[in-house]
């Protein structure tokens, strides 16, 4: 979509952010900087705010302070413009719901439709515009599940759900992916597969940001990673961020002084 | 206001004359009743109800709404009750309370630390407490009977214009605005995630929800309603995997129960309302065994094919 920003614009911009659910605080001044093009891996522990800085990027935990911007404008716009295709965690999903693999991976094309004439969006499904099928189509065929596109989605297995949750992101064809915990559930063939699709994305220029468990996944992928246990602990290179010295102070909650690791892993 | 009286009026006229067309397919000893007209308007309300409660039950169900839709059938009594106080006619005061108390349900849900299911316990038996003490100082036990029973075959034209209008509207909606209430439904936080208006979404959706309830009042009544707004959903989602099919197949139990309910109480000379209710029941019960592929039958069928030893 039309975008003013530049090459140089950061895909995602956070300033001096605080957010909390009801009294319990889950993140507590996070800055950074993500340039575009680049894969990185949020790592941290369970309940650390990891999950919760998506949230807030997606607009669904609105936050207490502080500024968020999405190449160079806020979150509501790009993302009514189609800058962001998220994946969430499949444990919140209602996998009951009567719908079949593809008809899922077309919602990801529900938001830009909303830019199609009118005639257009009051068809039913089958007479979609050319490009939203295709869209559609080139995603299920790159995560491996055209055979699968009529099935409904309650009959597949852990893997295959992912997949085409991934298939749904992709198809939305957006500059920046936000993963949360794409390989969680995942059987070993179906990881392999999911990262070889996101490497291909990221090789087209799409900017990755996911939450991960997966240090082994983050050390040999990820350009950049970022700790957060409530507060940011730092942001650099995988071999900087997860030595064994920066994830045990990340486990025991102690964050670094501000002249500490931070700045000398950046 | 005139004018727009006359086209809603044609447009009764010409519902009923295709409705006749049909019924006058049905042999003659079922088709007999539809000569009056007080059985006429009966059908056509019936057949509006039925549709408009099918479309709205695949979202209450597929959102796990029943009780939600409980609540609100039972909190527009007091409104009934009040709207027949002040003279004002009964389908606003309906609206406004039932209305009133789905944001309620949402404000104590969200501001304290009592969930949902008790926010909705709570707050629809105290309304239908006030509803039910209000009525017993000012009318007859008949009209109460009315209205929470339901009365299809004395039913007003005031009251198959309102339920005309709301199966007009619920159409509308649903037509206009499938996709995000399909993605909303599905999955709402992707939904919020491409920037659709979630909240406006979900009370959009409730308000639809009131507005078919105040419109079914007076065939099933406030009830039996909640019955309409669960069991064509139910059914539809036993026996189809695709939102849209649900849809149409719901839509098809709605009218079918309440056409063949109408008439079996004619009939029978039983309530219709509660017979309207049988009927779906009865739908639900069939599918429930005989589904092409969730249905008991099936399954079991399934794992009988799965356990046997290969010869």
């Amino acid at each position: 979509m039309e975008n003013r920003a530049t090459d140089t614009t950061p895909a995602l911009e956070v300033r001096g952010l605080y957010a909390a659910y009801g009294q319990e605080p889950v993140l507590e001044n996070i800055s950074l900087s993500l340039t575009q093009g680049q894969w990185t891996a949020i790592v941290g522990p369970n309940g650390g705010g990891k999950s919760s800085l998506l949230s807030v990027v997606i607009g669904s935990l609105a936050p207490l302070r502080g500024e968020l911007r999405i190449l160079g404008r806020p979150s509501l716009a790009q993302r009514q413009a189609g800058s962001i295709a998220y994946m969430a965690q499949q444990e919140r999903m209602e996998w009951d719901f009567p719908i079949s693999v593809s008809d899922t991976v077309m919602t990801g094309r529900f938001g830009l439709m909303r830019h199609d004439p009118l005639w257009r969006r009051l068809l039913p499904q089958r007479w979609a515009a050319p490009i939203h099928r295709q869209a559609v189509e080139e995603a299920l065929d790159a995560v491996d599940m055209t055979d699968m596109a009529a099935r409904p989605i309650g009959e597949l297995s852990g893997g295959q759900k992912k997949r085409v949750m991934l298939a749904r992101a992709l198809a939305q064809r957006a500059p920046i992916l936000l993963l949360d915990e794409p390989l969680a559930g995942v059987d070993p063939p179906s990881e392999a597969l999911i990262m070889a699709t996101l490497e291909r994305q990221r090789r087209a220029g799409r900017t990755i940001i996911m939450v991960t468990h997966d240090l082994s996944g983050a050390r040999r992928y990820a350009d950049q990673v970022l700790l957060i246990n409530r507060t940011m602990f730092g942001m650099g290179t995988p071999e900087t961020m997860l030595s064994d010295s920066m994830l045990a102070r990340l486990a025991t909650g102690s964050p670094p002084a501000p002249s500490g690791g931070f700045h000398a892993a950046a | 206001m005139l004018p727009l009286e006359v086209l809603a009026t044609s447009l009764v006229e010409t519902l009923t004359a295709a409705l006749m067309m049909v019924v006058g397919l049905l042999p003659e000893n079922l088709s007999a009743p539809f000569e009056y007209r007080f059985m006429q308007r009966a059908l056509l309300t019936s057949v509006l109800v039925g549709a408009t409660c099918g479309l709205l039950s695949c979202f209450v169900v597929l959102k796990r709404w029943s009780l939600l839709g409980d609540a609100i059938s039972h909190a527009v009594l007091p409104g009934v009750a009040i709207a027949y106080l002040l003279g004002w006619p009964f389908f606003v005061g309906a609206f406004v309370t039932g209305a009133l108390t789905s944001l309620g349900i949402g404000a104590i849900e969200r501001h304290t630390r009592i969930k949902s299911d008790a926010a909705m316990g709570l707050m629809f038996t105290a309304a239908f407490a006030l509803g039910i003490v209000i009525i017993s100082k000012i009318t007859t036990s008949t009209h109460l009977l009315h209205i929470l029973f339901g009365n299809v075959l004395g039913v007003q034209t005031s009251a198959l214009m309102l339920t005309l209008l709301a199966s007009l509207v619920a159409v509308l909606t649903i037509w206009l605005a499938y996709r995000p209430l399909l993605l909303y439904t599905f999955d709402p936080q992707q939904a919020q995630a491409m920037g659709f208006n979630v909240s406006a979404i979900h009370y959009g959706l409730i308000m639809l929800l009131t507005l078919t309830i105040v419109a079914s009042l007076e065939t099933v009544g406030i009830i039996l309603v909640v019955a309409m707004l669960v069991t064509p959903g139910a059914t539809a989602h036993l026996l189809t995997d695709r939102f849209g099919t649900m849809l149409a197949l719901s839509v098809g139990v709605g009218v079918l129960s309440a056409v063949a309910g109408l008439v079996l109480s004619v009939r029978l000379d039983v309530a219709s309302g509660g017979a309207i209710v049988l009927v779906a029941s009865g739908l639900f019960l069939l599918a429930l065994l005989a589904a092409p592929r969730h249905g008991l039958i099936a399954r079991r069928w399934r794992r009988w094919r799965f356990n046997r030893p290969v010869s």
